[in-house]
């Protein structure tokens, strides 16, 4: 197998979980316009509370399941119990803006806390049955494993799923409603407060999507998925942080790009690339490669 | 007491009062148009009675309900529809997804199918755009839209803010004939809040005229017309 495709798989693989993090974090924006800063600590719990599963249960793939639902509950309880209180409290005050997303950092330290308070901040791995080590091809090693295989055809899943919910379910018409205009929608006799619950807790399951995946892949820690938080923001940035299909784009660039800079100019690079390619699809296209025209919308 | 009773109705965004203690009834299946210029207060009364501004003070009853405890989509529920100002559609939303919004809170239970079919042949101009976004529509058509929609919420008493804004007038005239028509078709009790004095007083039992925030003048609408004090103070004709 040539050195670009075993590249591109990598950069598919990455980029897809990169992906599930843009999606969760477009999941939250499109609800409450607010960035959420609190995901990956979220998908922290919720990938700890897999890694404990697993360890009860002895079955990786009920573990995963366990998490997801772990991680929608945890999703509508950020919402329901600190975000939606705090925008009661802050409506028509100069912290309308500010406030939320100062929020949601304080629930993202909170949990990482709670994390390392409960499960201690050292390194634990939470195996996958597939192995993470790369397939062979002839007689080389490549670095795509059957765990980034599940990852793939996971974060595939996952997407066709939302795909189908959105836009073929009274609940999806009721949560695009909700997300575009907010009033027209309770108008239209929607409980948007309900809604706002069931996005978050589907930005929740997504995000644990991709801990549950990933981390057969590497090790667990109260922190190891902050990364993840920083590129899925890049992803959804680059998709225009209001589109889901956006989210799923904007991974995947970022995730093949990542894998070819590694590949063929260093890893020193990488990280900054990353950025780079943050800034230059801010300045050319503001709304995002999937933005629509009139710019970002607040 | 039954329809719509308002007492000493006070709304202030902050240290002013945009509804200044009004109190007026609308009987059951009548038709009101309240008239005034542009910050009278006729907008404020209307998002008041849908439940989305908070009120300071006063009384506000449709049949035995008290409107003011409650939230828009649960009045929605007790048949109170309001279609707000500036052709209230979802733009990113396809013209039948708008008209569908309508129908969720419903559930599985009721069909809207009729009642969909209904504002297809009321607005055959919608029949022929249901699968486009309803960015594409001009601006009569999205009113169309606006007030088909919460047709299909299936309404006793529309709230409708302005149908007429930025429209021309063969547009007003079809829509101010289709809300006549929904009126008797459906035994609607409907609160029309205008600056175009004429058309709404046209098709309106009564008229109700607001400057200010306060009730300037109340009377049967063809008496407001013409009188022509009220004609050259407040009507602008």
């Amino acid at each position: 197998m040539s050195n670009f495709l075993q590249t591109l798989l990598i950069g598919v693989s990455s980029g897809s979980i990169y992906a599930l993090m843009a999606l969760a974090l477009v999941l939250v924006w499109r609800s409450t316009r607010v960035v959420n800063f609190a995901q990956a600590g979220q998908a922290i719990i919720s990938t700890y509370i897999g890694y404990e599963a697993n360890f009860h249960l002895h079955n990786y793939w009920e573990s995963v399941v366990v998490a997801v639902v772990a991680g929608a509950i945890l999703g509508a309880a950020v919402e329901g119990l600190v975000m939606r209180p705090l925008a009661k409290r802050i409506r028509g005050t100069a912290a309308t803006d500010i406030a939320p997303v100062i929020a949601t950092l304080g629930v993202l330290g909170l949990i990482r806390s709670l994390a390392g308070l409960i499960w201690g901040n050292t390194f634990v791995q939470y195996p996958s049955p597939l192995s993470a080590k790369g397939y062979t091809i002839g007689k080389t090693v490549i670095q795509f494993s059957p765990q980034s295989a599940a990852i793939v055809v996971g974060t595939a899943l996952v997407m066709l799923a939302f795909a189908l919910l959105f836009n073929y379910t009274r609940l999806g018409l009721a949560l695009r409603a909700s997300s575009f205009q907010p009033e027209i929608s309770r108008l239209a006799g929607i409980k948007v407060d309900r809604i706002r619950l069931v996005g978050w807790a589907c930005a929740g399951a997504a995000g644990a999507v991709a801990g549950a995946l990933v981390t057969p892949t590497s090790y667990l820690s109260p922190n190891s998925l902050d990364l993840l938080l920083v590129s899925g923001f890049v992803a959804a940035v680059i998709g225009g942080l209001d589109s889901l299909v956006g989210a799923g784009v904007g991974g995947l660039i970022l995730g093949v790009g990542f894998a070819f800079i590694l590949e063929y100019i260093g890893a020193s690079l990488t990280f900054l690339s990353g950025f780079i390619i943050l800034i230059f699809v801010l300045l050319v296209k503001p709304a995002g490669i999937m933005g629509k025209r009139g710019g970002r919308s607040a | 007491m039954s329809g719509l009773v308002i007492r000493d109705l006070t709304v202030s965004y902050g240290a002013s009062a945009a509804l200044d203690s009004v109190s007026f009834t609308v009987a059951p299946g009548e038709l009101v148009a309240v008239i005034g210029a542009n910050g009278a207060g006729k907008s404020t009364l209307l998002r008041a009675l849908s439940g989305l501004v908070p009120v300071n003070n006063g009384i506000a009853m449709w049949n035995e309900l008290n409107i003011l405890d409650h939230r828009p989509e649960n009045l929605v529920r007790a048949g109170i529809v309001h279609v707000a100002e500036g052709k209230s559609v979802i733009p990113e939303l396809t013209v039948e997804e708008n008209l569908d919004l309508g129908g969720i809170w419903q559930g599985r239970s009721k069909s809207i199918a009729p009642l969909k079919e209904e504002v297809l042949d009321l607005f055959p101009r919608l029949r022929e755009r249901l699968g486009q976004s309803a960015d594409t529509l001009s601006g009569g058509e999205r009113q169309m839209l606006a007030i088909g929609r919460a047709l299909i919420c299936r309404p006793q008493l529309l709230l409708l803010d302005e149908p007429s804004l930025g429209l021309a007038p063969l547009i007003i005239e079809e829509i101010f004939a289709a809300i006549t028509g929904l009126r008797s078709a459906h035994g609607l009790t409907v609160l029309l809040v205008e600056q175009n004095a004429l058309s709404a007083l046209a098709i309106a039992d009564r008229g109700i005229i607001f400057n200010l925030g306060k009730i300037v003048a109340t009377g049967k609408a063809a008496e407001l017309m013409s009188d022509p004090t009220l004609r050259s103070s407040y009507l602008g004709y």
